[in-house]
């Protein structure tokens, strides 16, 4: 922080007018919060709950979130196109990013806990091993400890999903979005306009396609290996942490997406691209998050 | 200089102008105002809940509730004093007091920071509806384990989770802001070790909540799928283990027991200096004896399961990773009372609380190191010894904090003194009535009451009685906190001096009281041997 300006030259910190659209996010979230549950109870049997209009409450939470993005970035992007915002204002922002990526990952270490805890602690313990021996013999005496889980002690059975098929493919795309979209960010500072659209379109194209891969692997599971959310803890995390995964590549997806829809609106110089910069970190932590799954979900 | 508007046409009806301008404000002062008054508006409420327990525990036997509704009072009383309480107020404190005391224009990201406080009243809204709904409000205790929140727990559960949700959305971009206002808005000169005490322990706060609360986000996940899309993390039938959310869930809560009292250190550290007349002794101990406790505080969760089933390497690992605490704790007390060692000491109504603070946190801290020791805790395990324990780190630690913060600053706010002598009887009998309530349930503890049970062997209807005035007292002198604020918000002696206590020391007290809407539109600039230099001694 040695590099804050001296008096004179202070910049200025731009304090917004009120703003109307946190408001209206926050009655937005919580009718989505509102709908969800309703939905879930009307759609599960734990609960029966009449009617079906939980989901469309939700839809319209949903909506009016949209909606409310739209407007708040689209005040910030209209205050930085205007130049409004100083150096200092940039640094708040990224640095905001920065720490939103961290919460993220933060959220994402919940479930691997969980998928550890299952794979090292539960899954031996329930064969009996440490001082385990007795819940093994009197509770489950015939589960055994493999990992994927083939049999609950329940007696709930699926097969596993082998790494070395879509898995893989939608590794190597991954990996390769994350390239493609480093090559965007350098034509964008070189000002190569024509090429940062291609190689960000190109970008877009393969989360798109890895989500359509993962709804096909998806089918798969469920109608082939009859892996479900309901076949044991290997289920519950294969799901969990794809399931949580996936919806992070969707939101990566439609942020590059506008990205791509503001570089055709000319937005951006090689000096000024936050979003643009936001976008692409996100991007690659959603890659990076993948490759710890499909080390330990899928491979080992 | 700061761009800004006030949108806002003068001729809208007052009642629109008055909604909308709380509703859209951007401003970091009206933000706290509203972060202090959501607290305070739940803490009665929570407050209520817990005089409805202590009503029941009066006596032995069932005299006013049924079981059910009486573990519904203590689950919300938790969930509310937690989230709802103390986060808020140290929320609704950091929103007041960090801008002001670095020197900034306002937080780093101001719509945000309305973001983070409008939603939560919508969580509370969804929390406390549950009341309302068939099968009633959770009734699992705030820690809400599997599987009583899961197998168990009433169709209710499902809006708490989503509550939880929202409080955790809320609380991580609240941090987020902190965070980012600390690290970027610094007024020129004003290097991360010449910040003032609660700045460092907010910037350490928001760190953890940071870390923290996502776990809880995923916790609470986990138990919605449990119950409703047929996963089993919590169900030993299909691989999974109950013990599990008890891991997940104090990941978080142990980092969250910091955040509900690293604001308050700061707050002492702020005001003890001012009326001992003396420069905080020493101010880097602190800063790394706050970074240590934080750190530390994602290691030590297994302390809250001990009895729970944990391999015997893995409960040693926690006990001493515990009792490793204790060194940076006690680097503060010592540090706290070396500040007030032959100072010019006074004891305005503030100096009191913080003196409070001192001293009973500290037995807080003692009885967590006998809850710390595992054979020990064995017995002391879901007692009322901890129920003791965590009140008197809580009571007299975050909620003395926040008092003795309003009565230290609020001149500043308002421009309006407090009734000192009122504030004087609030301490006294607050001190009187918080010993009476939390220490007895030491004894009823120790002797074997089970707490989040509806009734009790006669053998604790003496403690339990004596407990129960104790609450009583306490709500009563609560009441007369809101006299005090409203009487001085609306009768108060004016404040003239920018410098209100003659020891203060901090940018806070340059600005004129009450503090102007935007306060540094221009940033000070901070010499190191400025005398307004937050404790500055390289």
């Amino acid at each position: 922080m040695s590099e804050a300006p001296a008096v004179g030259e202070t910049p200025r910190y731009y304090v917004p007018h009120t703003s109307v659209w946190p408001i209206v996010g926050s009655v937005a979230l919580f009718i989505m919060a509102y709908g969800l549950v309703t939905m879930i109870h009307q759609t599960t049997d734990k609960v029966a709950a009449e009617g079906t209009h939980g989901v469309w409450i939700f839809y319209i939470g949903l909506g009016i979130v949209a909606f409310m993005l739209f407007g708040w970035f689209g005040t910030v992007i209209r205050e930085s196109v205007t130049g409004m915002n100083s150096g200092l204002m940039d640094r708040s922002y990224r640095m905001g990013m920065q720490w939103f990526i961290v919460s993220e990952v933060m959220f994402f270490a919940a479930f691997f806990g969980a998928l550890f805890y299952a794979r090292v602690i539960s899954v031996p313990w329930l064969a009996g091993a440490g001082s385990n021996l007795e819940t093994h013999t009197f509770l489950w005496p015939d589960f055994a400890d493999v990992w994927p889980l083939f049999m609950t002690p329940g007696g709930t059975e699926t097969e596993a999903m082998e790494a070395w098929g879509l898995p893989f493919i939608n590794t190597v795309i991954l990996v390769t979005s994350s390239v493609t979209v480093t090559f965007a960010h350098w034509a964008l500072k070189k000002s190569q306009r024509i090429a940062l659209g291609v190689w960000l379109a190109i970008t877009v194209l393969l989360g798109a396609f890895f989500l359509l891969l993962q709804v096909v692997e998806y089918a798969e599971a469920y109608e082939e290996l009859g892996l479900t959310l309901g076949s044991g803890i290997y289920g519950s995390t294969f799901f969990m942490l794809t399931g949580f995964h996936g919806a992070h590549v969707t939101m990566g997806t439609v942020m590059l997406a506008v990205m791509l829809f503001r570089v055709f609106s000319g937005h951006f110089t090689p000096e000024n691209h936050f979003a643009f910069e936001a976008t692409s970190w996100y991007w690659h932590f959603v890659d990076v998050v993948w490759l710890f799954l499909f080390t330990f979900v899928y491979w080992f | 200089m700061i761009a800004h508007a006030d949108t806002i046409p003068k001729q809208r009806h007052p009642l629109i102008a008055f909604l909308l301008r709380w509703l859209l404000t951007t401003n970091h002062k009206e933000i706290g105002t509203l972060y202090l008054c959501l607290a305070f508006l739940l803490f009665f409420i929570g407050g209520a809940m817990a005089m409805v327990v202590r009503l029941e525990l009066f006596q032995p036997g069932l005299q006013f509730t049924q079981p059910d509704f009486y573990n519904q009072m203590v689950t919300l009383h938790g969930l509310i004093m937690v989230f709802g309480a103390v986060m808020p107020a140290f929320v609704g404190l950091a929103n007041w007091l960090v801008p002001l005391m670095i020197g900034a224009p306002d937080m780093a990201l101001p719509r945000l920071n309305n973001f983070s406080f409008w939603i939560l009243p919508f969580a509370f809204i969804l929390l406390l509806s549950s009341m309302f709904m068939e099968g009633g409000a959770p009734n699992f205790g705030w820690t809400f384990y599997a599987p009583l929140s899961t197998t168990y727990g009433p169709p209710s559960t499902d809006y708490f989770i989503l509550g939880v949700h929202l409080m955790g959305v809320s609380s991580v971009l609240g941090a987020i802001n902190v965070m980012v206002t600390i690290l970027n808005m610094r007024a020129p000169g004003m290097t991360l070790f010449r910040m003032p005490l609660f700045v460092w322990t907010w910037l350490i706060t928001a760190f953890l909540l940071i870390m923290a609360m996502p776990v809880l986000a995923g916790a609470v996940t986990m138990m919605l799928t449990d119950r409703h899309f047929g996963t089993s993390f919590f169900e030993a039938s299909g691989g999974g283990d109950p013990v599990l959310f008890q891991h997940v869930f104090w990941f978080f809560g142990h980092p969250e027991v910091y955040i509900m009292i690293l604001p308050g250190f700061g707050i002492a550290s702020q005001i003890i200096p001012t009326f001992a007349r003396k420069k905080l002794f020493g101010y880097h101990s602190m800063v790394i004896a706050t970074i240590a406790i934080a750190l530390l505080s994602f290691i030590v969760w297994g302390h809250h399961m001990f009895a729970a089933g944990m391999p015997l390497a893995a409960e040693l690992f926690f006990m001493y990773a515990t009792m490793l605490i204790a060194v940076p704790t006690g680097v503060k007390v010592f540090n706290w009372v070396a500040t007030m060692w032959r100072g010019s000491m006074t004891f305005e109504t503030p100096m009191l609380f913080a003196v409070g603070f001192v001293i009973m946190f500290t037995i807080g801290g003692f009885s967590g190191l006998m809850l710390a020791l595992v054979p020990a805790d064995f017995q002391y395990h879901d007692t009322f010894f901890v129920v003791a324990h965590f009140h008197y780190v809580l009571y007299p630690g975050a909620i003395f904090g926040t008092m003795a913060a309003v009565y230290y600053w609020l001149p500043k706010w308002s421009g309006r003194m407090y009734d000192e002598r009122l504030g004087k009887i609030h301490f006294w009998t607050a001190t009187i009535a918080v010993n009476l309530t939390f220490f007895p349930m030491h004894f009823s503890g120790l002797a074997g009451m089970p707490r989040r049970i509806v009734d009790y062997s006669i053998a604790f209807a003496d403690f339990n009685m004596l407990s129960s005035i104790g609450a009583g007292l306490l709500g009563l002198t609560q009441i007369l906190f809101l006299y005090i604020v409203v009487k001085a918000l609306t009768s108060g002696e004016k404040v003239t001096d920018a410098q209100v206590w003659e020891g203060a020391e901090g940018l806070e007290w340059t600005l004129p009281s009450p503090a102007p809407l935007h306060s540094f539109e221009t940033p000070p600039v901070i010499e190191p041997d400025d005398a307004h230099a937050a404790a500055d001694r390289a």
